[in-house]
């Protein structure tokens, strides 16, 4: 099973190898990891995809909230959130598939944004299972590299009473 | 003032009176500091013990335990201890050295990057980068390192830092961190479930653990156990959270505990867990205390609950503060016929063991010594073959029983005897090793020496290291590797070396005017208690 955990942290040094190496000594696995600045300056969002069971999930949530530089642990359900992420692939194309590499693009809502006269680079912002349609759509072309995030993720808007 | 003398500072409005450590450049502005304050300096040995001694205060006193060493070696050195006291959950401040802030990074002489090394070894860590921020570290170090679940925590400071001037020395009254609030009352609705089971309860059975003990709830404990008559049996760092010899006591559970207490658990139909963390050596198979039993799982610590068994009722909070709340609710109770068949059980599930008369029993020595040791004398097991004869057999009344728990830390036992006579310098205080974990901190008999501790230590001599040599014995049917602690020094040479008073036991019939011998005075003796070599604890 999947979670994502949307952590609140100090914004510190060293707080993220804090927060890395409780998952590594506690053998959690980690899918993806992203951190970056809040509108708060002295507060980074970390968010974190990781797998296990029911057991695991719970433990890792707890750990988190027993770290003195987190300030707030929340967990989504893929149903009740929103995530996205961000991936740069570089493909090397030819005349023959040319097309077809702008169809695929195009199809998944995905755009060219550099080219030379034999590679070009494609971006793509979506859902991480989209991310992964896209790749396995690529598979005959012939990819130079990629980059990808990882996925970043906030609960679903609700009008506050 | 600058950031050393500030450093200082904090320690005496800490109310701290001793510092155990080992100084070298990067921390002698601080110990230059300290000259000026009575604070007492306490030289240790080695970098390792300046831990350990702080934890045998700190458990004693209910203080936040300090100790302050240098940079790189001075500073790893100190990991082993600050290991030892974040496994059983110790209050410690842990003071390093560091090399020069601009230097950080560069690899100069004696730079080791200790807080990223320490890290899943400490509560919390500091890296102080400015003398300004001295006072709120401290400050909240030792609010961090006490409160909620205890342990150790880390500052280094550069010595550019503590040379620093500081302009304005402003302590806080109050710690203000949003990150940390621990729950130390129980909830309502949670406690109240306790209660209502307990009163279902045919068969319940308190496990306590060390947490007992940190939260300072032996006497709550007692007081719980007798209203609603509900037998108690402890972990390995629970022991003294019940005196032996209350009748409602039934010993230490786990592997190497009493076959009653195992059985109280095992048959119990209701397990109350206090402050213990379920742990393999304690409670080997989780599944039996969760299986066809309520188990109530009562920690400071929510991430302990559910860790390694899952309760049928958590309930987040201090030991103290929930027997309080406990106690409040009038319920009847009948569990005599419960209490009966354990005390029945006491009675006829007896150790298997059957020692060689020629020699000294460990068991009964020990349940002999601790007997005729002052009421509120301190214990200090180390770790070993001796540490499950002291376990098993150590009778704990109005004093305290100490030892390296979690982590089993060899060694543990002098360093920390010395700490906890520093502490309260009006109690017994009698540390019992072997000799494998002698000789790891003999060197610390100078600094018992030097600052005049003292502390008694028997050495339980087997001239191996027992406990492995057992289970090499067991596991790889006596093909022995590495256990022969042959060329280990002359026991009565050392002791004339430090100048303290020696015995050897060697016969069982010497056994009560060698313990008298022991005890007598105030004063450090060395006790060496030649035992059959081939002696094992089950």
């Amino acid at each position: 099973m999947k979670k994502i955990y949307s952590v609140l942290v100090e914004n510190r040094s060293g707080v993220l190898c804090k927060v890395a190496g409780l998952f590594s000594r506690r053998a959690f696995n980690i899918d993806s990891l992203v951190v970056g600045e809040t509108d708060d300056p002295t507060v980074s969002c970390m968010t974190i995809v990781s797998s296990g069971d029911d057991h695991t999930l719970e433990q890792i949530e707890k750990q988190l909230n027993k770290k003195l530089d987190v300030i707030k642990v929340k967990t989504f359900e893929e149903y009740d959130s929103v995530s996205r992420e961000l991936m740069l692939v570089k493909v090397k194309y030819n005349r023959n598939n040319r097309r077809d590499i702008m169809e695929i693009t195009d199809i998944l809502k995905a755009q060219i944004v550099d080219m030379s006269r034999t590679q070009m680079m494609i971006q793509l912002c979506d859902i991480p299972q989209r991310a992964e349609l896209f790749l396995k759509m690529l598979q005959s072309v012939s990819i130079v590299e990629v980059a990808r995030t990882g996925t970043v993720a906030l609960s679903k808007c609700h009008d506050q009473e | 003032m600058n950031g050393a003398q500030a450093m200082v500072k904090c320690l005496e409005l800490e109310g701290v009176e001793m510092v155990f450590g080992y100084p070298g450049v990067a921390i002698c502005p601080f110990y230059d500091g300290i000259l000026d304050s009575d604070i007492r300096t306490i030289l240790i040995r080695t970098e390792q013990n300046a831990a350990h001694a702080a934890s045998g205060l700190a458990r004693v006193t209910g203080k936040v335990g300090v100790c302050a060493v240098t940079s790189g070696p001075g500073a790893t050195n100190l990991i082993t201890g600050i290991a030892t006291a974040f496994a059983d959950s110790i209050p410690l401040v842990c003071i390093t050295g560091q090399v020069n802030s601009e230097l950080i990074g560069s690899d100069v002489f004696q730079e080791a990057d200790i807080t990223g090394a320490a890290e899943s070894f400490v509560k919390y860590s500091y890296l102080v980068k400015k003398a300004e921020d001295i006072p709120r570290i401290f400050k909240e170090a030792f609010y961090i390192a006490n409160t909620g679940r205890k342990g150790p925590v880390l500052i280094d400071v550069p010595i550019d830092v503590q040379n620093a001037p500081l302009r304005k020395f402003a302590y806080p009254e109050t710690v203000n961190l949003r990150t940390y609030k621990p729950t130390v009352k129980g909830h309502a609705v949670q406690i109240k479930k306790v209660m209502d089971q307990l009163q279902k309860a045919k068969r319940p059975v308190i496990c306590a653990g060390g947490g007992v003990l940190l939260s300072g709830a032996q006497e709550m404990l007692s007081q719980f156990a007798h209203k609603y008559r509900v037998p108690v049996v402890t972990t390995m760092m629970g022991i003294g959270a019940m005196q032996t010899e209350d009748e409602l006591f039934f010993g230490m559970v786990g592997n190497n505990g009493a076959p009653c207490a195992n059985r109280a658990m095992n048959d119990a139909d209701m397990v109350i867990m206090v402050g213990a963390r379920v742990a393999d050596r304690a409670v080997n198979q989780p599944e039996i205390i969760t299986r066809d039993k309520v188990l109530v799982h009562m920690d400071v610590d929510p991430a302990e609950i559910g860790k390694n068994a899952g309760p049928t009722i958590p309930l987040v909070g201090d030991a103290k503060h929930i027997f309080e709340a406990l106690l409040e609710t009038e319920i009847d109770v009948d569990h005599d016929s419960w209490i009966g068949t354990l005390c029945e059980y006491r009675r006829t599930l007896t150790e298997k063991r059957r020692p060689d008369p020629s020699f000294v029993d460990p068991a009964r020595f020990i349940s002999k010594l601790s007997d005729r040791m002052e009421k509120d004398a301190i214990y200090v097991a180390d770790v070993g073959q001796n540490q499950i004869w002291s376990c098993k057999n150590c009778i704990v009344r109005e004093g305290k029983f100490l030892t390296s728990g979690g982590m089993g830390t060899m060694g543990y036992s002098i360093p920390a005897a010395m700490g906890a006579k520093l502490g309260l310098p009006d109690r017994q205080v009698v540390a019992v090793c072997g000799d494998g974990s002698f000789q790891m901190s003999m060197m610390e008999l100078a600094t018992m020496r030097q600052h005049q501790v003292p502390v008694k230590i028997v050495v339980i001599a087997n001239r191996y290291l027992g406990m492995v040599r057992e289970y090499q014995k067991n596991t790889y049917n006596g093909r022995y590797s590495v256990v022969d602690l042959s060329g280990s020094p002359d026991l009565s040479c050392i002791a004339r070396a430090y100048g303290m008073r020696f015995i050897r036991l060697e016969k069982s019939e010497e056994e009560d005017r060698a313990i008298e011998e022991f005890l007598r005075g105030d004063e450090s003796v060395l006790m060496e208690c030649v035992i059959d070599p081939m002696d094992v604890v089950k």
